[in-house]
């Protein structure tokens, strides 16, 4: 259309150029998650012949939930100009209250092993959620800033997890929490995937479908407008903070079915992790820009990237520097994308 | 230093010549093949709207940035300066309006900022003082030299700003708008100085709106529009002659109309207001449905913060806000929208778009507690589009995408998509604080219908502006604030350019 109108006298001598001013606007458009995407498989596939089986990308898929559930709350954050450094000891919070919980109902009523799930499930998402709670206040009415709100609770948590379990697993649990919610399979489908699918869909809805899910975009693209809009910019961030924890929460529980004990070691790799996912997949460190969908694609392709590595036998203190590396190039890419984005505009054409 | 020959000096070449000059940012043609030129000893007006390219224009001269096509020439030379500091070594100063100062530093610390005087490696305390002192004292400003920038009145700032681009004794000074803050007497001071440097052959490049400046020190006038020279003409001509050269029209065309005044009860009375801050004290008022009530006055006169008190963002300590009769006890944005008031903030970038959203979002934001959009949390996202698609024909918004993000708009249509918060629901009060910062005059007059059709369907419209002709043509009434009082009130006939602008000053003593 007028991309051939305007680049075919000029670029028919030579196509390369047509190429390059055709990966540039894709670059744009697209962000850089799927380029990272289709490299990452291209050197994967190459090295290890085992990772484009189904097998193992539904591994892949499945290793991916406790990141990608993390990640949609971590997005929350971002989306509103903020972030959440708390997120792993939410997690280890939520484990290791959750697991002590429950293993002590178990103890007290054996032959209710449903009961002692549903009251540790209930303990740990309120321990877990009580982080977001104390981050959210802070942030909203105090007006600390994220970066220290959520430090200093990442401290608060780790701490009165390692205290409540002197550093020790936590056994006892009834064996159905693990079966049902770590191993368990419906239709087919692991249990795991099935919440992290809900969840997903639960984030779609609350994001592009409610007034409060407009509301995260509105704070984090202008405070103050927002404020001017008669937006309870407080409320607003309070609840951020809050759903954030909460979903880390269910990512903690769901992590415990799957160990089989609990740990306050789980979340260390989250907080890094859950940013890195959202940056790559195009969430502003500024604010106000997001999408659920990309950010799903972002945690895949973290836990895909780890999967690899290890196929392709990629020592674990390495794999930590070719994710910090990862995060870093993800948002040199933004950067650089703004600035194409500003001179494609400059030559009058959209992108 | 260079020494007048008079406002004649033909034989030598300009002091200050611009030729074909352009400069362009992404997606815009902000200066256009413009020529210049400033002699010794004269006050060379720049005379356009805003975005017209005068700010352009000085950033060249003044080595902010450099021009993509044409050439300055300082004294017959070529020259190209890539920093303000080359610019102010070659002999050319600038005072901006967007002051360069650092708060946390002393007025004498500011004026030697970025050369300061030094004995070996360390910095010469006592010398940079004495400078400042001299300084000041050549100036006429009353200023300490030790008091810190952050604790002074904005005209004190102002002062300071001036200093600085003095103490290199430039050739050429650049000064934008620079009475704007400051007091009458200050300003007087101001004008006197700029006499003295024309006669010491000093050529002075002046942005300013204010005819009384134009006639006072100005010697020629180059108008701008829409990046464009329209032409050079003597200080004489008369205003209606210049308003037509800086915006294409005549006054009729840019302002509609405005209904007959409205008699009935007041949708909003204000009594006693006095802010927290002291900034607004003891301001009683009142405004009738269909009315347009301007309130002008200095930057920091209190008219804006009145608007804002009243919108509950600047807080109370004493009086009452009354809507339809009935006391607000505690105003917030949220609690006024409910009631049908609503506030458009100045700064649009600063508090009132959210620039990475689309212009949809923009116009609705405002709109999201009510149940026009679905029921109860749910955001109807095809009831948001129609109603998006809507409120863009209204205000023409150009393009015609409301799904653009808002920073890819022109500054008028960026203007235009907030003024839509008005138009997205039903608004009793609508209190506007500089509606039209920064935009276009075909904006200007698409905005002003807007307002006035507003005003035609019964909306109050406290419109709060430094724009005086806006003030002076659209509203019905009057309210000049003076240091956070009301000290005016004027109405219909009695509303005029002089009559206003007397009462902005402080009254100087007989």
């Amino acid at each position: 259309m007028i991309e051939t109108e305007r680049a075919a006298p000029l670029d028919a001598p030579r196509p390369a150029a047509g190429l390059r001013l055709l990966l540039v606007r894709l670059f744009v458009r697209l962000g850089v998650l799927p380029f990272l995407l289709l490299v990452a498989v291209l050197v994967f596939a190459s090295l290890s012949e085992n990772f484009l089986t189904l097998r193992n990308l539904t591994n892949v898929v499945r290793q991916a939930v406790y990141l990608l559930i993390v990640s949609l709350g971590q997005m929350l954050a971002l989306l509103t100009g903020g972030f959440d450094l708390s997120v792993g000891t939410i997690l280890a919070l939520t484990s290791v209250v959750g697991a002590s919980a429950m293993a002590a109902a178990y103890g007290a009523f054996p032959d209710l092993p449903w009961l002692a799930i549903a009251l540790g499930g209930l303990a740990g998402l309120a321990a877990g959620t009580a982080i977001g709670v104390a981050n959210g206040l802070g942030v909203a009415l105090f007006g600390v800033s994220p970066f220290i709100m959520t430090l200093g609770m990442a401290s608060v948590g780790f701490g009165i997890a390692l205290y409540l379990t002197g550093g020790a697993p936590v056994y006892g649990m009834p064996r159905e929490f693990g079966e049902v919610f770590g191993f368990g399979e419906l239709a087919g489908v692991p249990a795991p995937i099935l919440v992290a699918a809900l969840l997903v869909l639960a984030m779609l809805l609350l994001v592009y479908r409610t007034r409060l899910g407009r509301s995260f975009y509105a704070v984090g693209g202008n405070l103050k407008a927002a404020r001017l809009s008669g937006i309870d910019t407080r409320r607003v961030l309070l609840t951020t903070y809050v759903l954030c924890a909460f979903l880390a929460s269910i990512g903690g529980l769901l992590l415990t079915a799957r160990l089989d004990t609990g740990e306050a070691n789980i979340g260390a790799s989250m907080p890094l992790e859950s940013i890195a996912a959202c940056v790559i997949a195009g969430v502003s460190l500024r604010g106000g820009v997001g999408r659920v969908e990309n950010v799903v694609l972002g945690a895949l392709f973290i836990v895909l990237v780890q999967n690899g590595m290890n196929l392709a036998r990629i020592e674990s203190y390495l794999q930590t520097v070719v994710l910090g590396l990862l995060l870093i190039l993800a948002v040199i890419a933004d950067q650089l994308r703004l600035r194409l984005m500003a001179s494609l505009r400059a030559r009058g054409t959209q992108p | 230093m260079r020494h007048g020959t008079g406002s004649t000096g033909v034989s030598e070449p300009p002091l200050l010549e611009l030729r074909g000059v352009s400069k362009s940012y992404p997606g815009v043609l902000a200066l256009d093949r413009v020529d210049l030129e400033l002699r010794a000893g004269e006050a060379h007006v720049l005379f356009g709207e805003n975005g017209a390219g005068k700010s352009t224009l000085i950033s060249l001269v003044a080595g902010v940035q450099t021009p993509d096509a044409g050439e300055i020439r300082l004294a017959g030379a070529p020259v190209r300066f890539a920093s303000v500091h080359e610019a102010r070594t070659a002999g050319v100063s600038a005072v901006f309006q967007e002051f360069s100062l650092v708060p946390q530093l002393t007025v004498a610390e500011n004026i030697v900022l970025g050369d300061e005087p030094r004995q070996g490696f360390l910095l010469d305390v006592a010398a940079a003082r004495r400078i400042a002192r001299e300084l000041l004292d050549r100036l006429g400003f009353s200023l300490d030299p030790d008091a810190r920038v952050e604790g002074l009145a904005r005209a004190e700032q102002q002062m300071v700003e001036i200093a600085k681009a003095f103490r290199t004794a430039p050739e050429v000074l650049v000064l934008d708008e620079p009475t704007a803050s400051l007091t009458e007497r200050e300003a007087h001071r101001l004008l006197a100085l700029v006499d003295q440097l024309k006669a010491r052959g000093v050529g002075i490049l002046y942005i300013t709106h204010r005819m009384g400046e134009i006639r006072r020190i100005g010697d020629r006038v180059t108008v701008l529009r829409d990046g464009r020279k329209i032409g050079t003409v003597p200080a004489t001509t008369s205003e209606d002659k210049l308003v037509r050269l800086m915006t294409g029209r005549a006054i009729e065309q840019i302002f509609p109309a405005i209904p007959p005044v409205p008699c009935g009860p007041p949708v909003l009375r204000v009594e006693e207001l006095t802010t927290g801050s002291g900034s607004v004290v003891g301001a009683s008022f009142a405004l009738h449905a269909g009315e347009i009530l301007g309130l002008a006055g200095l930057v920091g006169s209190g008219k804006s913060e009145a608007a804002r008190a009243i919108f509950g963002i600047e807080p109370l300590a004493s009086g009452r806000v009354l809507l339809d009769g009935v006391p607000v006890e505690t105003p917030s944005p949220a609690a006024m929208l409910a009631r049908g008031v609503l506030y458009l903030p100045p700064d649009r970038r600063e508090e009132g778009l959210a620039m990475v959203r689309p212009a949809r979002e923009n116009m609705t934001m405002a709109v999201l507690d009510r149940p026009e959009l679905g029921p109860g949390p749910w955001l109807g996202r095809l009831k948001e589009a129609r109603l998006a698609h809507e409120l863009a024909r209204r205000i023409e918004l150009r393009p015609a995408q409301p799904e653009r993000a808002v920073e890819l708009f022109s500054g008028g249509n960026q203007q235009k998509v907030l003024f839509a918060r008005a138009l997205a629901r039903p608004v009793r009060l609508l209190m506007l604080d500089e509606p039209t910062v920064g935009v276009d005059m075909a904006t200007r007059a698409s905005l002003y219908r807007l307002i006035v059709e507003l005003a035609e369907k019964g909306t109050a419209i406290l419109l709060v502006s430094s724009d005086l002709p806006e003030i002076l043509h659209l509203s019905h009434r009057v309210l000049v604030f003076h240091r956070g009082r009301i000290r005016a009130e004027l109405e219909g006939a009695a509303i005029g350019e002089e009559a206003v602008l007397q009462h902005f000053f402080e009254r100087e003593a007989a």
